[in-house]
């Protein structure tokens, strides 16, 4: 197993070189010289000459793609153009709510997309069956930024004024704010310290934040904006793995051994889930991180309907304004972290097929 | 050394395709190509003849869009007719005053009409989809066909470049190309295809290694084809299912991610009637005039469906192990 993980570890070593010089490449290839973007008006020949020398950009195109990789391998990521920051502390307030509103996702594509898919490979033809199966076929088909702005029509002006009210835009309604934890419990750490990036990082998960310092009024009103921009991130990811588990577990309760289990008098409850599901699992994990990819591009069209400011819409923005610092950094950070949750998923076959022999 | 002294080889699939009882006797399976004895089990399934029917009505619409439509899809109605701003829809049969002038989708938010410019909008989607695919279909085949038949280091060296495509996601990779090249629908579609190509770089290399350690092959190398004989001659003909399959799915992706594009403003530009591009400009008048996001959004979605149901129905279709298009087992 650790001989199979250090192999993958290791085929993955090219993908992300490539994908740093692609990043790279990329970022650079943007129209527009970065002096002009960044210094605008004051952007003399003379003065974008200094600039230039001062940003490492007169060097050689080489030695300028080494540079960068050797600091996106520290995790230094430059400063930002517009926002005069380090990209870093960006990506430290950033990052945890696409997170958040990525896995809240899944965690709803997941929860009801499995269920339903056993349910109807069960119930293969009935009602229930038929209605899932039209209900995914339309789920995979749906644009994700109509859905978002059709169910905000929906939720916040049609059933205004009802308890199925929720709100459109935003991470906390107006005049809430979330106290980070370390602030409740007076921890001390220095500024510009890893103890201080990860506290505030942590901090930021605000579900995770307002649970561990018991703000109820915080937490609840997280959910409540949660919930729209979730769901339709979930649909299609949720229409899929629905489909995915319909069919595998199709496969699997026609083998032998279920007949077999069957035979020995069995409950309907145990076959299906002790011997059917679990064995029809390998090609449904392969699909929930395959859908990772697809709901961190969705995040990206969700986040600009719903008014969140996550990583997918600032990458948006840093794209527009030509912010290359950010967008260099956090496509490489979102690249490679796509890259290591596919490997955990392939990881996770050993685990949960015992006859697949890793090494 | 002729190729034609060799009989036509079978398709690969067809051959599993005699457990099929509705594949019918011999004499008609060799009469029949692999491809009649698809269409004949296409038209079984209910959810690939809806997705034919909808396709179907879709190309028509796009045909006939100008006969269709009652407005020019781009005409400013100001000074024409008596109709204001984002205009909600007026059908005179659902009790429209008949004085006022019909437009059965409402206006747009630059005075057009909305319905005429959702109907010129399907020849954008349709055109969108096919030439994107076809496009990434061509180049990821050929490069999926050399790395499999020629392996080694070729191989290695193609896929290891397309799985770094594959290591973004989707639309973050297309908006960064767009940026690079800049916007409007031609690039966006550029993007998406180069976005695309790993998948149908994938699947034919997949089956190109299934394909190359057959006989027939063998015995085209003993007749004295050379390699790009039997690659393109041989080998990707009998590729070519799986392709059909995942290359309509692709339509409806890249009509999706199309769209998406068009959506962040990275796509088609005003005033094309594009329906992510016509959704986008008025999503911020959702709450007054939700008419006006619906429809185009609804547009999309049934011109995705209608592909996405028709290559599931292909690829039961084809598949040997499923027999009369149900699931692979049997309760």
């Amino acid at each position: 197993m650790t001989q199979y993980t250090i192999r993958r570890l290791v085929a993955a070593i090219p993908v992300v070189v490539g994908v740093l010089i692609v990043t790279f490449l990329l970022a650079r290839a943007i129209p527009g010289e970065p002096c002009t973007a960044m210094l605008g008006e004051k952007a003399t020949p003379a003065v974008c000459e200094v600039f230039n020398r001062e940003q490492g950009l007169d060097k050689p195109l080489s030695t300028q793609f080494l540079i960068f990789a050797r600091d996106m391998m520290r995790g230094d990521f430059g400063n930002s153009i517009r926002f005069k920051r380090p990209v870093s502390q960006i990506l430290i307030e950033r990052l945890p709510q696409t997170i958040e509103l990525g896995a809240a996702a899944l965690a709803i594509a997941v929860i009801v997309g499995i269920p339903l898919g056993i349910i109807s490979a069960v119930k293969r033809n009935s009602p229930i069956d038929v209605i899932t199966m039209i209900g995914a076929n339309i789920g995979v088909s749906m644009p994700v930024f109509w859905l978002g702005l059709m169910l905000a029509y929906i939720f916040s002006l049609l059933l205004k004024d009802t308890i199925f009210q929720l709100p459109p835009s935003g991470r906390l309604s107006a005049g809430l704010q979330s106290i980070p934890f370390y602030e409740v419990f007076n921890l001390e750490f220095t500024a510009g310290t890893f103890k201080a990036s990860l506290y505030q990082f942590l901090s930021n998960f605000y579900i995770f934040n307002s649970i561990i310092t018991a703000d109820w009024k915080i937490l609840v009103d997280t959910i409540r904006h949660l919930i729209l921009p979730s769901v339709a991130l979930a649909t299609i990811p949720l229409a899929i793995i629905a489909r995915m588990t319909r069919s595998s577990m199709l496969e699997v309760l026609g083998q032998d051994y279920v007949r077999t289990a069957k035979a020995k008098g069995l409950s309907q409850n145990q076959v299906v889930m002790k011997h059917a599901f679990r064995n029809a699992l390998l090609p449904i994990v392969t699909i929930v991180g395959l859908q990772l990819g697809a709901v961190l591009s969705g995040a990206i069209l969700t986040e600009t309907i719903f008014g969140l400011s996550g990583v997918g819409r600032s990458l948006y923005e840093a794209i527009t304004a030509r912010d290359y610092p950010i967008i260099q950094g956090f496509v490489v950070v979102i690249a490679v972290g796509y890259v290591m949750v596919n490997l955990l998923v392939d990881l996770s076959y050993a685990v949960l097929d015992p006859r697949i022999q890793l090494d | 050394m002729s190729l034609t002294t060799e009989p036509n080889p079978p398709p690969v699939v067809s051959l599993n395709l005699l457990d099929d009882p509705s594949a019918g006797d011999i004499s008609d399976f060799r009469s029949n190509s692999l491809w009649r004895l698809t269409i004949r089990r296409l038209f079984k399934q209910r959810s690939a003849v809806v997705g034919m029917i909808l396709l179907s009505l879709l190309v028509f619409t796009a045909i006939f869009a100008s006969v269709i439509a009652p407005y020019d899809p781009e005409l400013v109605l100001i000074g024409k007719e008596d109709v204001r701003k984002r205009d909600a829809p007026c059908i005179h049969l659902l009790g429209c005053p008949a004085e006022k002038p019909q437009h059965i989708l409402g206006i747009d938010g630059n005075i057009r009409d909305q319905f005429s410019r959702l109907i010129y909008g399907t020849r954008v989607s349709l055109y969108v989809g096919i030439i994107t695919v076809s496009f990434a279909v061509i180049v990821g085949t050929f490069l999926g066909a050399i790395a499999g038949f020629f392996g080694g280091i070729v191989d290695n060296l193609i896929m290891r470049v397309l799985d770094v495509v594959l290591a973004f996601p989707f639309l973050l990779l297309a908006i960064a190309i767009v940026s690079v090249i800049g916007p409007g629908l031609r690039n966006a579609m550029l993007a998406i295809a180069i976005i695309s190509i790993p998948v149908y770089a994938r699947v034919t290399r997949a089956s190109v290694l299934s394909v190359r350690e057959m006989h027939f092959i063998e015995a085209s190398r003993a007749l004295g084809a050379s390699n790009w004989q039997i690659l393109f001659g041989r080998i990707l003909p009998n590729s070519l299912p799986p392709l059909i399959v995942v290359a309509t799915l692709g339509i409806a992706t890249a009509i999706l991610d199309t769209a998406a594009l068009s959506f962040i403003g990275l796509g088609a530009q005003p005033p094309t009637p594009e329906w992510g591009s016509m959704l986008a400009i008025e999503r911020n008048q959702v709450f007054s005039a939700p008419h006006l996001v619906f429809f185009p959004g609804l547009a999309i979605m049934i011109t995705v469906l209608a592909f996405n149901l028709l290559g599931d129905g292909l690829r039961d279709a084809l598949d040997p192990r499923l027999v009369h298009g149900g699931g692979a087992a049997k309760e």
